[in-house]
């Protein structure tokens, strides 16, 4: 082997291994204040990529109608839950939330596709759509579970993952798409080149690193999310409002996991069931990382994304059973460290 | 063999149907299907259900079955029949090495982990040469019995079922014993199950195993079946659907199993074939409906259609109660005994920088109630884990008999003769109250799985059930024998844990509180339980707040403060003890 090629893996590794990581955190995120472990990450990351592919391409994209449907599911469950008591400023956000978001992302999505809009706006715009999708999710699905067990959660979230990864192949098709690149600069550093988008990739992976960072360790509602997360009963008689922290943790989540999508899918061609790979890939970071450690999460996918860069190149038939099996040795550590007294409840 | 009926009337049904008249043989295909659907989603039960451990990677040793035989009778020509066992055995080794690594974690990691696994297996099944990469084996001989050879879905049909209706027997068997019961104590935490003798990674390795090896059974019939294999009914898509039967059928109820393989099965049957008819759409389209079903299901009906069903049929069935005139054994005792049971010489225990208990020491010596009192914090529970084993001393001893115990684990302390009741109840509340206590006497049984498989236990557990029964009765609550221990009140679920406390047999009784939530008249009936026990010869050593309560009935009290000892005398002198006045009451009192 040889420098150039070294230095070759090393850098499509961290490329990886930083879309790996922002997942991975989202994952910390979402189960950290939700208990939810978020199967459907990977739909989010395939629903950012194609629905940001399509606008680019000039198509209407399927996403932008689901985020309507589940938007007025998830308005009556609202208003169901609201029947005795018709609070019109309660009743009034959820439809702005639920309902008027959507439709207006719709309706800016259709008049955009037809007029070849630059990258940024399509970007914009698949943001906002797989947000809303992710916001109403949290409504129907985890939001009446979530008094439940994790265990219930988990399989609730792989219904959610089998369901949305149906939809995207109606939508989408069986077929790969790619996008636009964001930033066509490019730059040499010896025999290495850095693309403007790989930059891109980095730069936001840390941002977002240092932002969820900042946001729980210093900002008020940050720390109302972790309380949340360790005490639902706890932090609902300290005022916080728990069901909105899970929209939160939804709301960032979807878009971090459709950012992550738009960010790669200029590299590579994405199909409808891609994102569920990349997303497991995060996992086992955000399992490396216990899901509750944001910076060794980060670490552990920058190792995920290099093994896989390596084995893809040395035995690339066994690049996934490697990749998955570097889960094993993670588990048996956790498992020789696991605390004496560890009750689970029910 | 009363009990056993339903299950004799369902096979003669299922042994009737290829005789039906006009059955369709497509209706055979999908019985068949049913049937191995079904042998997976029972082992997903005794997992998921019974033992609380979420597998997603169930696929993955249906896989490691059918591939084994596969390889074997195809390329090989080795008989079906030799292969069953190394079928069985190649899924239940696999189910070893992948449980070894995660049984001991708790939680969410394992279905992380069997979801990461079933993935990465069937890239190996696809990827492997002598697998046949993606093409997988085909030319798979098909099962024969001398002459008879099982080609068509309707001759196999009787080996799946009979497969079925052997796994559901051996699998209520298991559940009804000694082990069974260490079992259905897992998904409410192991604590109180392992201050009993039971080892709980021992008892989710087991589980963990026997699911495999059924899925692998049904991969060994899915082979000859279908007599060809490829990877992709092993992926990940797969080890979620099976998830999916056990969630619909009723994940903790065997029957549960057999229901949700014939829900799913002729649900994609029909979802396959009118769906796109209704939507225009390619491919998955049941797979939105399957996940939209699945999150439905779990947020009307979390525990499945079998408990729903059940409860709609008119009969319910009767419990038996037990022979109590069966002996147990006790408990062999040294007859030269020291006078000091229990000595606890400078017990310490720290959490980073709290001092729970602060070099606190102590003894019990036999015929003796001693009381542990103190404010709350006081550091009364963490000296009882210390003594139970259930945390480890930072430093210090505590010796049982003049020996020390060390860092000896509760399994262990346990059959030194120690046994406890907890300050948070922590009973198995869809078990019976019988069944509850009977997890006391774990130890004094010996019967393991397989004897309870094949009913080679029911002597020994007799002798439990019956000691079980007689506990029950000794602290008054043999009217509530088979109810459901979740139903009663908190207090009589502290007598509950009294109970079962006592099948240990016990020369030193732990108490955790046994008095809180009790009426008055519960306490005077405890209080006196508690003498009879001394006078019997029995040590007990109580955490309570009641202060009549333990006035009356201690021999010596111990007070805690902070962690610290700061008196130990009779009740009259601790009574009138200034320090503990300042401690209970304030420095102004």
């Amino acid at each position: 082997m040889n420098t150039t090629i070294l230095l070759f893996l090393l850098q499509d590794g961290i490329t990886n291994g930083a879309i790996y990581a922002l997942l991975g955190l989202a994952l910390v995120l979402v189960f950290a204040v939700t208990r939810v472990i978020l199967i459907p990450q990977g739909e989010f990351v395939t629903y950012g990529a194609l629905t940001y592919a399509s606008l680019a391409a000039g198509r209407m994209p399927g996403t932008a109608k689901l985020a309507v449907v589940i938007g007025l599911v998830a308005f009556a469950f609202d208003l169901y839950a609201m029947r005795k008591t018709l609070h019109v400023p309660k009743v009034a956000r959820a439809f702005a939330l639920h309902v008027a978001f959507p439709v207006v992302v719709l309706l800016v999505s259709m008049w955009a596709a037809d007029q070849r809009m630059p990258a940024g706006v399509s970007l914009a715009l698949s943001l906002l759509i797989v947000a809303s999708i992710g916001l109403s999710l949290y409504r129907i699905v985890f939001q009446p579970l979530a008094h439940t067990s994790v265990l219930v959660l988990l399989i609730a979230s792989v219904g959610v993952h089998l369901a949305m990864q149906g939809l995207g192949l109606l939508f989408f098709g069986a077929e790969g798409q790619r996008g636009p690149t964001l930033l066509t600069a490019t730059a040499t550093l010896g025999s290495l080149r850095f693309t403007g988008q790989g930059m891109a990739v980095y730069g936001i992976t840390i941002a977002f690193i240092v932002g969820l960072w900042l946001f729980f360790g210093l900002t008020l509602y940050g720390k109302a999310l972790r309380a949340t997360a360790v005490n639902r009963l706890g932090a609902r008689l300290v005022g916080i409002r728990t069901t909105l922290s899970g929209q939160i943790a939804f709301l960032l989540a979807s878009t971090i996991g459709a950012l992550s999508g738009i960010l790669i899918v200029p590299i590579t061609t994405l199909y409808y069931d891609t994102g569920f790979l990349i997303g497991l890939k995060g996992f086992i970071a955000a399992i490396i990382g216990g899901l509750i450690s944001y910076p060794l999460t980060a670490v552990a996918a920058l190792v995920v994304g290099i093994v896989e860069a390596f084995s893809s190149f040395y035995a690339s038939n066994f690049k996934e059973v490697i990749v998955f099996t570097l889960l094993i040795p993670v588990l048996l550590l956790r498992s020789l460290a696991a605390p004496a007294v560890e009750e689970e409840k029910d | 063999m009363r009990e056993r009926w339903p299950l004799i009337v369902f096979a003669v049904l299922v042994a009737a149907v290829p005789f039906i008249p006009g059955v369709p043989p497509f209706w055979i295909v999908l019985l068949d299907n049913i049937g191995l659907s079904a042998l997976v989603a029972m082992g997903l039960v005794l997992l998921t259900g019974v033992g609380g451990l979420t597998s997603f990677g169930q696929a993955a040793f249906v896989g490691f079955g059918a591939y084994t035989t596969a390889v074997l009778s195809a390329n090989y020509g080795v008989s079906p029949w030799l292969t069953l066992p190394l079928s069985l055995l190649v899924s239940g080794l696999a189910a070893v090495l992948l449980g070894l690594v995660t049984v001991r974690l708790s939680g969410h990691y394992l279905p992380l982990g069997t979801l990461a696994w079933g993935l990465g297996l069937y890239y190996l099944f696809s990827k492997l040469a002598f697998l046949g990469r993606n093409d997988g084996v085909s030319g798979i001989p098909p099962l024969s019995i001398g002459s008879l050879k099982m080609l068509d879905p309707g001759t196999i049909y009787y080996a799946i079922w009979a497969a079925v209706l052997i796994a559901a027997l051996l699998t209520m068997n298991l559940l009804d014993s000694r082990t069974g019961r260490a079992i259905r104590a897992l998904r409410r935490g192991h604590i109180a199950a392992e201050a009993f003798g039971v080892y709980s990674p021992r008892a989710k390795l087991l589980v963990f195993i026997y699911a495999a090896v059924l899925a692998g059974l049904s991969g060994w019939l899915y082979a000859h079946f279908a007599r060809a294999v490829n990877p992709t009914p092993f992926g990940a898509q797969a080890g979620i659907e099976y998830l999916f039967v056990a969630v619909v059928g009723g994940a903790g109820y065997v029957w549960g199993g057999v229901l949700g393989a014939a829900i799913v099965v002729v649900l994609k049957e029909i979802l396959q074939s009118y769906l796109p008819l209704l939507l225009h759409g390619e491919g998955q389209l049941e797979t939105i409906v399957f996940g939209i079903l699945l999150v439905t299901l779990l947020q009307l009906a979390p525990t499945g259609l079998w408990p729903w069903l059940t409860s709609r049929l008119p009969f319910k069935p009767v419990a038996k109660k037990p022979d109590t005139s069966i002996e147990l054994p006790a408990r062999v005792r040294s007859s030269s005994a020291p006078n000091v049971l229990l000595q606890v010489d400078n017990a310490r225990k720290q959490f980073g920088g709290v001092v729970a208990v602060n070099n606190v020491s102590f003894d019990v010596q036999a015929r003796e109630i001693v009381a542990l009192i103190g404010p709350n914090g006081a550091g009364k529970s963490t000296t009882f884990n210390l003594i139970t084993g259930v945390l480890p001393p930072t430093s210090g001893n505590i010796s049982v008999l003049g020996k020390a115990v060390g860092n000896a684990p509760p399994q262990d302390v346990v059959k030194l003769g120690i046994s406890r009741t907890f300050q948070h109840v922590k009973l198995v509340p869809d078990m019976t109250v019988l069944e509850n206590v009977a997890i006391g006497a774990h130890l004094r049984g010996h019967s393991g799985a397989l004897s309870s498989m094949f009913r080679l236990d029911r002597a020994d557990e007799a002798k439990l059930l019956a000691e079980a029964a007689r506990q029950i009765e000794r602290v008054g609550l043999g009217d509530q024998m088979h109810q459901l221990a979740g139903s009663l009140s908190l207090g009589q679920q502290r007598i509950v844990e009294i109970a079962r406390a006592l099948c240990v047999d016990p020369m030193l009784l732990l108490l955790d509180e046994p008095a809180a939530g009790l009426r008055h008249m519960e306490k005077q009936r405890l209080a006196a339980l508690l003498r009879d026990l001394r006078a019997g010869g029995m040590s007990v050593l109580l955490v309570e707040h009641d202060m009549g309560f333990v006035m009356d009935l201690a021999d010596r009290i111990v007070v805690l403060d902070f962690g610290t000892k700061i008196a130990e005398g009779t009740p009259a002198a601790i009574k009138t003890n200034p320090e503990v006045i300042k401690a209970y009451l304030g420095a102004a009192a």
